[in-house]
């Protein structure tokens, strides 16, 4: 069992490298026929930062391995739906023509900018696009691997689900592995925080955050190269949620703690309401951070290392280098999993604090 | 890549290092005391690390 798993993994990291060099061929090629910037040898060191790049952002098309890669529809809204594929940017020079409106796009952030005929972007001072930005609302890599993700979770919990009914109240299959886990979110994150009597309100978003920031995260450390929760608007939507619930679902006694906290002199309950309402939105904020970073970095770091193998073009500098590659990609599962624990966690104690019932003796005891 | 910047990058990592540290120093003595209580002080570990470690991430974005 265990030196299955090893082969497994193993595979995955060879095929992750593999993927890097193939990157690397396609990366050389595309640079020496379009000179967007007007370099033409760049450096190796500047070819890999260029690919990390391209590997850690959102793009228009589902790049697999040098050689496959299938185009993803780009629907824009600009007076009028157009919808399109993206391998359209690949004629032409970069520009897309559309009853006269002209799209590329940037090379700097990989969104789509409304251009003239020639399709230039314009920089100003700092490196940002002056061009205007279309309303985007296109299945780009990320939209498109959150679904798969969304299939995926929904075929596998409706069928865990029916196979309760069907064997008679014993899961079988994958719903053995599932089944602790599941009742671990309930006994020690649900109810602990939440308490028996409101917990089951909110368990099927605890679940579903649990599982699908877990599956997205695992998803990133494939060979695919879908960077999802590496991306600040994804985990923000995510933080949103939470805030959402936790605001809806929020009982009296939490804006009383909130507003007018009590047990306090009244002087200080002034000072310390508009201290309390902004911790109110620093704490999905700070979830938020937490996600994105922690994965970002992850990803960041392992591409680097991966990347550090091509600079060193000896025996013992790339096969440590692999080695070390190889090590934090098993960390990186860690991490995979005790994200999501610790999101789901968290969003638990918020939503505890929002429906907790005090006995009121506050004045003297708080 | 100047100066300041490396340096204020090392003084996060020492932070959170140096947070981390102790926080694993005091659960290596709680388990010693009370073997039997390992999940528990396990779990309130990761959850007190990952909330450091998560303000040591948002300091290295804000920098960058």
């Amino acid at each position: 069992m265990l030196k299955k798993a090893l082969h497994i993994l193993a595979i995955i990291t060879l095929l992750s490298v593999n993927n890097l060099m193939g990157q690397e061929h396609h990366a050389e090629s595309k640079h020496t026929e379009s000179n967007q910037h007007g370099e033409e040898n760049l450096s190796l060191k500047e070819k890999i930062k260029e690919d990390i790049k391209h590997h850690l952002q959102d793009s228009h098309s589902f790049h697999i391995t040098k050689g496959v890669e299938f185009p993803l529809p780009v629907i824009l809204w600009d007076n009028g739906l157009h919808i399109f594929s993206s391998s359209e940017f690949k004629k032409n020079n970069g520009v897309v023509n559309k009853d006269g409106n002209y799209y590329a796009i940037s090379h700097s952030n990989g969104h789509i900018y409304k251009t003239d005929a020639s399709g230039k972007i314009n920089y100003n001072d700092k490196g940002l696009e002056i061009n205007k930005k279309t309303f985007d609302l296109s299945i780009t890599k990320n939209v498109f691997s959150i679904m798969l993700v969304g299939l995926l979770m929904f075929l596998l919990f409706s069928g865990l689900a029916k196979s309760y009914t069907k064997n008679g109240g014993i899961a079988k299959g994958p719903g053995r592995f599932f089944e602790p886990i599941i009742l671990f979110i309930r006994d020690d994150i649900a109810i602990p925080n939440i308490g028996e009597k409101h917990y089951k309100k909110f368990m099927p978003y605890l679940l579903t955050i649990f599982f699908f920031i877990w599956f997205v995260n695992l998803l990133g450390l494939t060979p695919l190269g879908a960077n999802i929760t590496g991306n600040l608007a994804i985990t923000a939507a995510l933080a949103i949620l939470t805030y959402l619930i936790t605001t809806f679902s929020a009982k009296k006694d939490y804006w009383k703690h909130i507003f007018w906290m009590p047990g306090v002199p009244s002087l200080m309950k002034l000072f310390l309401a508009p201290i309390e309402l902004l911790g109110t939105f620093i704490k999905p904020f700070s979830l938020m951070v937490r996600l994105y970073a922690n994965i970002m970095a992850g990803h960041v770091v392992l591409m680097t290392i991966i990347g550090l193998m091509f600079i060193f073009k000896n025996w013992i500098g790339s096969s440590l280098s692999f080695g070390l590659a190889f090590v934090l990609s098993i960390l990186e599962l860690l991490v995979a999993a005790l994200q999501a624990y610790i999101f789901t966690m968290l969003s638990a104690l918020y939503f505890g604090a929002a429906v907790a019932e005090h006995e009121h003796q506050h004045e003297e005891a708080h | 890549m100047t100066i300041p910047n490396l340096v204020g990058a090392g003084l996060i990592v020492l932070g959170a290092g140096i947070g981390i540290g102790k926080i694993g120093g005091s659960a290596m003595d709680a388990i010693a005391r009370q073997p039997e209580a390992f999940g528990k002080i396990q779990t309130a570990m990761l959850i007190a690390a990952a909330l450091i470690e998560g303000i040591a991430f948002a300091a290295f974005f804000i920098g960058k």
